[in-house]
């Protein structure tokens, strides 16, 4: 045990400095994957039939491959393409597009929610078909959604220790560091393992946190929180 | 370069695919089950340490579980990187099972406890006999998204050098110098297998369906 | 007029300071039709759960025959085969048709045969007039057609004494009728029944004796005829006729 304390504490800075890279990563995904997911939701909701089939096309290919066969079609297959990417904006990208198919159901099934009657409401006062959209139905419908988008971060946060596997220096990058110079594998990811635990238990408590301030009482989804 | 090969190559390490898949979610469930059984009808003790394992199991990527469990099993015991692979993702995905059959067993209303204990059953009769029958039909929507989950984290294993699907199609990458055409096809491969499984248990939803009049 | 059945002797239940009823006292005799009438929340539901162990008094005792059934180290699932509940959301097991329903307490807790248990089954739902809706799933019976089934699941367990909590209230106006009916065959028969209801043209026709219960308490306790014609208090002549006013409409065509 104390030995472990000890390459704990010893590789700590490293670690920390690879949890920085992680949690950059988990920022960048999650914004792309926002305005990406936004896109296709409202898409998949209001847009005519082809770029409806389009958003449902792109969401059902990302949800239904795992993200390492897409972080390798971006990082290894576009090279033969022609398109080459940095390891970090490979990962960028690949967990972007992965977490946009995700984020788009959550904010599809908050505009649902808001429904036809606040369309309704908008058109009578006037307002075209996408002015509605943007002045009425999103800014609802983003309040809505807080408490159903939350298990997105979280999963997110975990699915980005894949990338190490194409040499991105996050958090798993260094355990497997630590492990090949201490010839110690299981203590080495034992300690990131904490690592995560900790960096998921405050990005939980940060989410609730906005969850409770943002909430309006008799204004919330149904949400099914897997 | 023989498309016809290159296609069997890769879809050959289907079969391991499955069988990863199909060592991780049995046993995945069979943990899960217990542990949500303790954890809503056991004593405070139980509750709590299930409550932490969900908590901790839940809370660590599933790679990083893989590599420790991994490097644990293959330091004591002889197991193969396959056993130690697919038991690893059956622990992982039994924490997430355990809180969807959760959810089921507390969508139960507790007046189905009740009455089942006014005709004399005891605890564990209404668990098994009341409880847990329509438990397993509200959890067939939650656990066909973890089954699909399982399939996709089956990947995971190629790093500990399972010939599976991802495995097959790096090393045919590098042989053939067609990385894109290999992943594609792997990601093809993977869409369908992900897609058989939702239909399958789309079916297996409708057939147990309690039958009722709007 | 038979021996008791059961004999309740002092049961007080708290919940922290809240005193949900205290120093009930109350024999049912054999073929006795015993109601229980008195405002919403007075504990009356809760003093049903204690008889069948389903929640624990915190004082006093009841016997069932000569068993003290409050007693440390009773058989709490065995006792419960001995009485039998109906409950005011009927509460029928989802998952299983009717007849299912009727066949779980004789095949799981009985141990009967499979074709034994079908046939007594198929007769309880006879008694209460569903034997042709033996196949059909709880979601697709009318809420009379469930409580009538949830009756004959009780029965089936052949009971000492039949408890009825609120067994009409959540039930659609029409469809209360059909219950009540089968509750006073039940009672003709010589069922031994405690119920708990609002009903009060069936406690008037039916009960052998009505108590009276409100604020925790016994207020009185009597035949039909004494309580609604020679009330002793005055509270349970305003209670009386209050409810009698607003379930009077139907009261006079019941």
């Amino acid at each position: 045990m104390t030995g472990w304390l000890e390459l704990f504490q010893r590789y700590l800075p490293e670690f920390i400095k690879g949890a920085g890279v992680t949690l950059e990563l988990t920022a960048v995904g999650l914004a792309i994957g926002f305005v990406l997911g936004l896109a296709l939701a409202v898409a998949k909701v209001y847009a005519p039939r082809w770029l409806k089939a389009l958003a449902i096309a792109y969401i059902e290919l990302f949800r239904g491959t795992p993200l390492l066969v897409q972080l390798f079609i971006i990082y290894y297959g576009l090279p033969s393409l022609g398109i080459t990417l940095t390891q970090t904006l490979s990962a960028f990208l690949a967990l972007g597009l992965n977490s946009a198919a995700y984020q788009a159901e959550y904010l599809r099934g908050a505009i649902l929610s808001i429904g036809a009657s606040q369309m309704t409401a908008g058109r009578a006062i006037g307002l075209s078909r996408w002015k509605t959209i943007w002045y009425i139905i999103l800014p609802q419908a983003l309040r809505l959604v807080i408490p159903a988008w939350s298990n997105e971060p979280i999963s997110l946060l975990k699915t980005t220790a894949v990338v190490f596997l194409i040499a991105v220096q996050d958090l798993m990058a260094k355990a497997k560091r630590a492990a090949a110079d201490t010839y110690d594998p299981v203590g080495s990811y034992l300690a990131v393992a904490v690592v995560y635990l900790v960096m998921v238990f405050v990005l939980n408590w940060g989410l609730k946190y906005l969850e409770k301030k943002t909430r309006i009482p008799g204004f919330e989804m149904e949400s099914k929180k897997v | 370069m023989d498309l016809v090969k290159f296609l069997q190559y890769i879809a050959s390490g289907t079969a391991y695919t499955i069988a990863v898949t199909l060592v991780a979610l049995p046993s995945g469930l069979l943990l899960g089950m217990l542990f949500s059984i303790l954890n809503v009808y056991g004593g405070k003790v139980s509750q709590r340490l299930t409550s932490l394992y969900s908590t901790v199991m839940r809370g660590i990527p599933p790679i990083v579980l893989l590599f420790i469990l991994y490097f644990i099993v293959s330091g004591s015991i002889n197991l193969s990187p396959f056993w130690a692979g697919s038991i690893s993702l059956g622990i992982v995905s039994s924490a997430y099972q355990m809180e969807i059959v959760r959810g089921a067993i507390l969508s139960v209303s507790s007046g189905q406890m009740m009455a089942a204990r006014a005709i004399g059953m005891s605890k564990n009769q209404a668990i098994q006999h009341i409880i847990l029958p329509q438990t397993l039909r509200l959890a067939i929507p939650p656990w066909s998204n973890e089954a699909a989950i399982v399939v996709k984290d089956s990947s995971l294993v190629y790093a500990l050098g399972v010939p599976e699907i991802l495995r097959r199609a790096q090393l045919i990458s590098a042989s053939t110098q067609e990385p894109f055409l290999a992943y594609a096809i792997a990601a093809l491969i993977y869409f369908l297998l992900v897609f058989i499984t939702n239909r399958l248990l789309d079916v297996l939803d409708r057939r147990l369906r309690i039958p009722a009049n709007p | 007029m038979g021996k008791p059945i059961l004999t309740i002797k002092k049961l007080t239940k708290k919940y922290g300071d809240n005193v949900i009823f205290h120093d009930i006292d109350l024999v049912v005799n054999e073929g006795d039709t015993i109601v229980i009438i008195g405002p919403s929340g007075t504990g009356k539901s809760t003093l049903l759960r204690c008889i069948n162990l389903l929640t624990c008094a915190d004082e006093g005792q009841i016997w069932l025959d000569d068993l003290e059934i409050t007693a440390k180290g009773c058989d709490e699932d065995r006792v419960r085969q001995h009485i039998g509940m109906v409950f005011q959301n009927f509460l029928l097991f989802n998952h299983l048709t009717a007849l299912d329903n009727v066949m779980m307490g004789l095949t799981r807790v009985k141990h009967m045969k499979p074709d034994e248990a079908k046939q007594k089954a198929l007769r309880e739902l006879e008694r209460v007039g569903l034997s042709d809706r033996a196949d059909h799933y709880p979601g697709q019976l009318s809420g009379g057609q469930q409580q009538r089934v949830a009756i004959a699941r009780a029965l089936a367990m052949d009971p000492r004494i039949m408890l009825f909590d609120e067994p009409t209230s959540a039930l659609d106006p029409e469809l209360i009728g059909e219950v009540l009916e089968v509750m006073r065959k039940l009672a003709l028969e010589g069922m031994t029944m405690l119920v708990v209801t609002h009903e009060m043209g069936f406690a008037r026709e039916v009960a052998d004796r009505i108590v009276f219960l409100e604020k925790g308490s016994v207020v009185e306790e009597g035949s039909p005829d004494d309580l609604f014609y020679h009330p002793k208090h005055e509270r349970t002549r305003e209670f009386l006729w209050k409810i009698t006013e607003l379930y009077g409409k139907k009261e006079k065509e019941y």
